[in-house]
């Protein structure tokens, strides 16, 4: 069959059943647009800004498991992603992302919105491809797919000459395709996991140290088996948050720099850590040479180069966790550890999650309320910052796919565009993004999008006037000099009209902000409203902008100062004055 | 402890490939001594021969992030097999007419050619080892050396392995 290459590249799309598009349309793409224009059974969401498209495909990706695929045009188009892929790219998410390019015979003239896609996006990507012959284009789509979303998942980039979309082409699919430099261990070695189960069992304080790799391997009921079967206590990382349920009481928490107290003890004092699926991120271990100091590391990972990348692993297997975690559980009964739960039982006890329980607004109640009140079942997307960190620690997450949130780039303005994927692809399901009034302004256009599509997504804003994290750091370690982390408004407009300051002095107005993106705006100021106003939001079948007017200078506690042992937590200016002396 | 490698990395035969690699050395910040890249004996692929400075800790990782990348097909650690090593000089010195001999000879005992002659310098174009490269240069700065072109290392394991094409 001949066809165009613009037909092709759509036909390919529909052969690996894509059925949803995040883009935007402009100059040398619009070949692609005008062949989906009668594409019905493609749902095309064109967004406000690029970066709000590759959220919005991650957001697709992350709450469903099937490839985002984001469509741009060259330069500009494909600039505006870059961070969107880097996002990607950190956490493992499987994208495909369409980049129109100028046609081939201007690549390299400085041709009008031309940039080098391929050159930009190659250390953020996991492949990238620049069609330059219209016979490659077809086989291209396949490997992009197959690479994105096998072994670790990462984005992919097609670069999409204008002169390719428009030749003439033959289509055929293949059925398979072979890469030569591309070979995926998915099996773990079994001799290798004897020894990971015979050290499990000689183990006297083991600990489950699970991350975003579980959600990837879809692997969180082959997991929570293995846990339930052995009564090993189990932390998860950011990414791995709903890899295991919140609810049960092998779970001690998340770890690291803003985990429970519980987790921390818990490393710091294990005799075996297993990790699975989980890289070692600094954010996670702190000070590096401190991290699980009597332990023995079992790593099981699907990436050879996340192995004994920052630790040093005793016991690694190279696989997919979820059959690795199958056979473990095989080969394996309860474990005699009582002592050790019995510890972790009064570490839990001693040292639960805390906020200050008084008549003031703090985010951490609004939270509590919107786990009590959705019963866990939604999905969070979050900013990036304490919105992020609060939404972690006190909304339990008992289900994969269900907490989406920028852990490795921590890229704020990712909420929101990730909400508008993750809501496509869960029609049925309450999507809610957890957010700071900083972050959310990041991508603040894609309200329209949401009312455009008319997607009901709960946005929960909590609003301290601050770039509050930051600020956070700059109370504990800079004395609390606010350089650069103040939102709120102190100049005052010479005009006469509007010579008398709102109320507040935060801006914007996010509650007519809301109303101007034709959504339901709120605003909460006081505790005792908190709970009636989400229980309205929830009932209402429109988009909602909640803007909580929470303590301009609550904390994130407890926090391991960047470089500190694990063990070294602080829960106050106090505290971090100690540990700046020490 | 911190030494040399040697890398012979096999990789498809196509642009971008080799800011790809290149690319991998600064962003991960590990440090590259010399590239050398080629055609091999197939067109569809071509061999880079990567030495870079490190410890055994870096080299593992350096070898995983290349096998990571999807236009890699194969990487060979070349530092602690039987393997030849190569590389080549251009070196033009200063000789005037009564120095001409004295360099002609060292020329001679390090098995090279002269490549090019003018009234006052002279051209040598010397292949060896990295060590060998090093004593020619040091033999020859007395003379006032004018300047040095240099390849990478080429390397290749000795003899034939099974699993080998």
């Amino acid at each position: 069959m001949k066809i165009n290459g613009a037909q092709a590249v759509v036909e390919s799309l529909r052969k690996e059943n894509v059925d949803v598009i995040f883009g935007i349309p402009g100059g040398v793409i619009i070949p692609l647009f005008d062949v989906l224009y009668d594409a019905k059974d493609i749902n095309v969401i064109i967004t406000r800004h690029e970066q709000g498209a590759i959220h919005a495909a991650d957001g697709y990706a992350r709450s469903s498991g099937k490839p985002g695929v984001c469509l741009v045009t060259s330069g500009p188009g494909a600039t505006n992603i870059v961070t969107g892929l880097a996002t990607a790219y950190m956490d493992s998410v499987p994208i495909v992302a369409l980049t129109g390019q100028v046609p081939t015979s201007l690549i390299g003239n400085d041709a009008f919105q031309e940039a080098d896609t391929t050159g930009i996006t190659r250390p953020i990507t996991k492949h990238n491809f620049i069609v330059r012959d219209p016979d490659e284009l077809v086989p291209v789509m396949k490997k992009a797919f197959y690479i994105a979303t096998t072994g670790r998942p990462g984005p992919v980039v097609v670069d999409l000459p204008k002169d390719i979309l428009t030749s003439e082409i033959e289509f055929y699919y293949p059925e398979s395709i072979k890469i030569p430099g591309y070979n995926v261990t998915t099996k773990g070695n079994p001799r290798q996991i004897k020894k990971v189960v015979e050290a499990i069992k000689k183990a006297k304080r083991p600990l489950i140290y699970a991350g975003g790799g579980i959600i990837i391997s879809n692997a969180s009921e082959e997991l929570t088996k293995f846990v339930k079967k052995t009564g090993i206590p189990i932390t998860l990382t950011l990414m791995g948050l709903g890899a295991f349920p919140a609810t049960e009481p092998e779970f001690i928490g998340m770890l690291g720099m803003h985990g429970t107290k519980t987790a921390n003890y818990a490393v710091d004092k294990c005799d075996l850590l297993i990790a699975v699926g989980a890289r070692f991120d600094d954010r996670v271990t702190g000070k590096l040479s401190m991290f699980a100091p009597h332990a023995k590391f079992i790593h099981i990972d699907i990436d050879p180069a996340s192995i004994s990348k920052n630790v040093i692993i005793d016991l690694p297997v190279v696989g997919d966790a979820k059959e690795i975690l199958k056979e473990m559980t095989k080969e394996i009964d309860k474990l005699d550890i009582d002592e050790w739960r019995k510890q972790i039982e009064e570490w839990k006890k001693e040292y639960p999650l805390m906020y200050e329980d008084d008549d003031i607004l703090r985010p951490q109640y609004i939270i509590e309320k919107l786990y009590e009140l959705t019963k866990g079942d939604a999905i969070i997307t979050t900013e990036v910052g304490q919105n992020q960190m609060w939404a972690a620690q006190f909304y339990k997450f008992t289900k994969p796919r269900t907490f989406i949130t920028s852990g490795g780039l921590g890229t704020m303005g990712f909420g929101l565009p990730a909400a508008i994927g993750a809501q496509v692809a869960n029609p049925n399901t309450l999507v809610v993004d957890i957010a700071g009034d900083g972050s959310i302004q990041m991508n603040i256009q894609e309200l329209a999008t949401i009312t455009q599509e008319a997607l009901p997504i709960k946005v929960l804003i909590l609003n301290n006037g601050y770039l509050g994290m930051v600020r956070q750091w700059q109370e504990y370690f800079f004395n609390r000099r606010y350089s650069g982390t103040d939102l709120k408004k102190y100049k005052h407009w010479e005009d006469e009209q509007f010579s008398k300051d709102k109320e507040l002095p935060y801006i914007p107005d996010f509650v007519k902000l809301a109303e101007a993106y034709n959504a339901l705006g709120m605003r909460i100021e006081k505790k005792e409203d908190v709970e009636g106003a989400i229980k309205e939001a929830l009932k209402r079948k429109v988009a909602v902008v909640m803007d909580f007017i929470i303590n301009p200078e609550e904390n994130v506690t407890p926090m391991v100062p960047a470089g500190a042992p694990l063990r070294k937590m602080i829960s106050s200016k106090e505290d971090a004055e100690n540990y700046l002396l020490a | 402890m911190e030494r040399e490698y040697t890398l012979s990395v096999l990789v498809e035969n196509k642009s971008g490939v080799l800011a790809h690699i290149a690319g991998l050395f600064s962003g991960r910040g590990f440090n590259i001594s010399g590239l050398s890249v080629g055609e091999t004996e197939n067109p569809e692929y071509s061999r880079m021969t990567i030495v870079v400075r490190g410890d055994d800790k870096i080299l593992e990782q350096i070898k995983k992030q290349l096998n990571r990348f999807v236009d890699v097909i194969k990487v060979v650690d070349l530092t602690n097999i039987s393997a030849v090593h190569r590389e080549i000089i251009l070196i033009k010195v200063k000789a005037t007419s009564h120095k001409k001999q004295e360099v002609f000879q060292i020329c001679e005992v390090f098995k090279g050619k002269i490549v090019d002659i003018s009234h006052d310098t002279l051209t040598l174009e010397v292949t060896g080892n990295t060590a060998k490269i090093e004593a020619l240069i040091t033999l020859l700065k007395p003379y006032g050396i004018i300047e040095i072109a240099r390849t990478g290392r080429v390397s290749i394991s000795r003899g034939f392995k099974k699993g080998e094409k």
